[in-house]
Formats: C-alpha cells, sequence, structure tokens
C-alpha cells in the first residue's frame, strides 16, 4: 500500500498554487492581453478554463500570481480590463499544439485543431481558409484570402473566438514554415 | 421543407427567414443579397442545387449577420426558441452559429415540444454546442470533418481547439475516432465524416466509405464541406433515406471536383455552379423511393 500510494504521488502533477487566471468577456481581448503582456516579457500562457470555472469565454492567460498588482497596471494602462482574476486550483486545458501540413506543390496547407489555412508559396498569398465553426471564420476567411502574409490581418487582431485563435496557430506555423 | 438556420460574417446584415433563390453567384433572400464564399451562404447554395435536382421546394434560411461576436446568432437562437411551433420546418440544419450551450438546450426543448420534431442535423459551431450540452444523441445527423470528429471523440474538450494531443486527427483514424465518439455519447444517430474519405456510420457500424472520385485540392478549399453538408440536408428533406442521401452528396461533391477541376487557390463558388450537373451524373437512383 505504502508503495503505491508512493508511486501515485510521484505521478501526480504539483498543483500550480503560483499561478493565477485572467478571465474575459471575449475571446477577442484575451487575445490583445495576451499580446500586450508578451511583449512585455511577462511569462504568461493562453489556456482553456476549467469547467468550474463559469465567468468569461473560453479562453484565459494564465499569469505568475506574485506579479499580478504589475501586470493589471499594465492591461488597465491599455484599457484592456479583465472581468475577474482567480488563483489556478487545478490542472487547465491545454490549446492544440499539433499541426499538420500538406505540400500541393506550389501551395502548401497547414491545420491547426478544426482550422486550415492555405498560401501559394512562391507569392505567400493566403489562397483558402477553411474548416472551423465560429461565426468569425467565414469573415476571418474574407478578410485574409487574397493577401500575402506580410499584408494580411493577423487572426488574432480581427478573431473572436477559439476558431479564430486556431488559425491564427495555423497562421504562425504556415508563416515559420516559409520563413 | 429544409430550414437553414446560420449566420453571414456581415454585421449590418439583419435577421431575415425566407425561401432562398440562387442568382449567379449571389444568394437571394426576399431584398437581400449575399455572396456564395463560403460558410452557411455555400451550404444554403449546395442545397439549392439538391433541391432543384429532387424536385422539392428550395430551402428556407433563417439567417443573421455575425463576424465572433455572437450577437447575430444570439438573434437567430431567439427567432427559432420563439417561433419553433411555426417554422414549418421538416428537416432543420444548424450551422455556423457561435456555440452557446444554454441557447442550444432552450432550443432543443423547444423542438421537443413539437408533435412532430424536423429531422435535425448539426455542423460546425452548432454541432459543438450540441455536443458539450451532453444531447449529441438528440440529433439525426452531424457532419463534422476529421479534425471535428477528434473533437467529438475527446469526451473533456469543449472546443476542437482543445483537443488532447493523443486523439490523432487524422483520416486513418477515423474509425476509432467514431468508436470513440458513440462511447461517451456525442456523437448523433448517424455521423457523415467529410474527409479524403467519406464515411456515414452509427453506433453499431460504418455503413459505407466513399473514397473516388477524388479530387485532392477540395481538401484546401473553404466551404466543401459546407457543399455537402447541404445537399445532403436538402436531399433529405427531399425524401431520401439519410443513409442514401448523404452517399449521393458525398459522390456528388466529390464529382463536383472532377467537373471544376479546381486548384488549392480556387474557391466554392466553382464547386456550387457545378452541383447540379454532378448530382445528376450520380443520381441514378430514384428520389422519392419511399412514396
Amino acid at each position: 500500500m505504502f508503495f503505491k500510494k508512493l508511486f501515485t504521488r510521484k505521478k501526480r502533477k504539483p498543483l500550480r498554487v503560483d499561478r493565477g487566471m485572467l478571465l474575459f468577456d471575449h475571446t477577442s481581448d484575451v487575445i490583445r492581453a495576451e499580446t500586450l503582456l508578451k511583449a512585455e516579457g511577462w511569462a504568461i500562457q493562453v489556456m482553456g478554463p476549467p469547467p468550474e470555472i463559469q465567468r468569461g469565454c473560453d479562453l484565459v492567460v494564465e499569469f505568475p500570481l506574485m506579479e499580478q498588482m504589475r501586470i493589471l497596471e499594465t492591461l488597465k494602462a491599455k484599457k484592456v480590463i479583465p472581468l475577474e482574476v482567480v488563483p489556478v486550483a487545478g490542472p487547465l486545458l491545454l490549446p492544440v499544439d499539433l499541426f499538420h501540413t500538406k505540400d500541393f506543390g506550389d501551395y502548401l496547407m497547414v491545420r491547426a485543431a478544426n482550422m486550415k489555412i492555405t498560401i501559394e508559396k512562391k507569392t505567400r498569398i493566403i489562397v483558402n481558409i477553411s474548416g472551423g465553426g465560429c461565426p468569425d471564420v467565414p469573415f476571418l476567411a474574407e478578410q485574409l484570402t487574397g493577401k500575402t502574409l506580410e499584408e494580411a490581418p493577423k487572426p488574432r487582431e480581427i478573431g473572436h473566438t477559439l476558431c479564430g485563435y486556431a488559425l491564427q496557430l495555423a497562421y504562425e506555423e504556415v508563416e515559420r514554415q516559409c520563413s | 421543407m429544409l430550414l437553414i438556420a446560420g449566420t453571414v460574417p456581415d454585421l449590418n446584415f439583419p435577421l431575415v427567414f425566407g425561401p432562398a433563390l440562387l442568382e449567379g453567384r449571389s444568394l437571394k433572400v426576399g431584398e437581400h443579397r449575399i455572396p456564395v464564399l463560403r460558410g452557411t451562404p455555400a451550404l444554403v447554395a449546395a442545397a439549392i442545387q439538391a433541391s432543384r435536382f429532387a424536385g422539392s421546394e428550395p430551402p428556407h434560411v433563417l439567417l443573421a449577420g455575425d463576424t465572433g461576436r455572437g450577437g447575430g446568432s444570439r438573434l437567430v437562437y431567439q427567432y427559432l426558441v420563439e417561433n419553433a411551433a411555426h417554422l414549418g420546418a421538416d428537416t432543420l440544419t444548424f450551422h455556423y452559429l457561435q456555440p452557446e450551450v444554454d441557447w442550444h438546450n432552450r432550443i432543443l426543448m423547444a423542438l421537443d415540444a413539437l408533435p412532430r420534431p424536423p429531422v435535425r442535423i448539426a455542423d460546425a459551431g452548432f454541432m459543438y454546442a450540441a455536443k458539450m450540452s451532453g444531447y449529441a444523441s438528440a440529433y439525426d445527423l452531424f457532419t463534422p470533418d476529421v479534425g471535428e470528429l477528434a473533437f467529438l471523440a475527446d469526451e473533456k474538450a469543449p472546443h476542437p481547439f482543445y483537443t488532447r494531443g493523443f486523439i490523432l486527427h487524422q483520416d486513418e483514424n477515423a474509425p476509432e475516432l467514431i468508436e470513440r465518439a458513440y462511447l461517451h455519447d456525442n456523437a448523433a444517430k448517424y455521423l457523415l465524416v467529410k474527409g479524403a474519405s467519406d464515411l456515414f456510420a452509427s453506433r453499431d457500424q460504418i455503413h459505407w466509405r466513399v473514397d473516388a472520385p477524388s479530387w485532392e485540392a477540395m481538401e484546401a478549399m473553404g466551404g466543401t464541406g459546407d457543399t455537402l453538408t447541404g445537399m445532403a440536408s436538402a436531399l433529405i428533406a427531399g425524401g431520401m433515406d439519410m443513409e442514401r442521401a448523404c452517399h449521393l452528396a458525398a459522390l456528388a461533391n466529390r464529382q463536383a471536383g472532377v467537373l471544376a477541376k479546381p486548384t488549392p487557390a480556387s474557391q466554392v463558388a466553382a464547386i456550387v455552379e457545378v452541383l447540379f450537373e454532378a448530382l445528376k451524373q450520380c443520381g441514378q437512383e430514384k428520389i422519392r423511393d419511399h412514396e
């Protein structure tokens, strides 16, 4: 029994008592907060909220709790105000981190979760965006298709949902592969 | 009558309800014109082509403008709840809508209260809400692509964005993903899985798999999954049984690729234009075989 307990304890992930969550109304606010805080060099990560969190959208910003005051000041200065700040008391959902790439010869397609982006390699023009289910996907597709990676607005700047965020990840991956 | 509930990516587009017509590369609903680029307009356009093929009335649509904040989706939801008894739909297809479980549940209750609830088909955002709600089995058909199938298979994921990495979303894993989705009651009565192979499945078996004809570039094109769901919806509403309707829709969608010969840079309107011809070429069987 002792050995079983010891083994179980070793496998369990440590509780992240030093981390907090910033909750926001909209995914677009989460994305703005992430952009601001990363630009300032904070060690933050966008995650999924635990099921017991009933407020806010489907993304949270996980941050070092000890830095709460300075982080809130940074956000307040840019008028990005979280709904609530709560300590992390359990495991958070991890965003998808696997990419699927398909080479069509002149074109390259990258899929992240349910979102796909395809570019023409020679011109770096975004030729198609597909997948997704949230209503900003057709909007994002209209805004990005036909533009180069440099000209197009970043999905994170004009998207509002998790599909928009997944497209951002696919966009970053295709940009990385074509750099 | 088929009713399609969804959104268009224009914040100024009001809530509209009525029959949809296809004029060139645009939809016409009342006085409103909507370009067929992708998303719900592509689904509606394909449904119009399939209705024409089936000899049934064109679909009705319930649409509102939404670019991701959810305002237009909520207008659609509210209309459905308040008018459920007067929609007159035999088949109801839900599409690009903000996934909100509370609204989803209210709609499901309103539909369940009807003496003859419509056939329920869910794709895209509303399918996400249906899975999250725990009432996936209340639906007749889900039409996921393989990425969305992985989400249905992951009992813990509240959105495809959080599908856990060990659940591999690749075409060759589809049978295991289907089994897992049913194991956790996260699938509709039938699944039409859209991908390099299209599959039709129920809890007990994979009924069929279609691999050919195949036009690879379609995978990259936005809206080619929507056209498949749109055709299947219209054929079901036209009286064809679900399995055969999905089979014909899958074949015709693929045949449209062969006819249009798109590149990965082509837009879905090129596919929509040849769907009627593709349906004619693939549809050898009598439509209203149940009559």
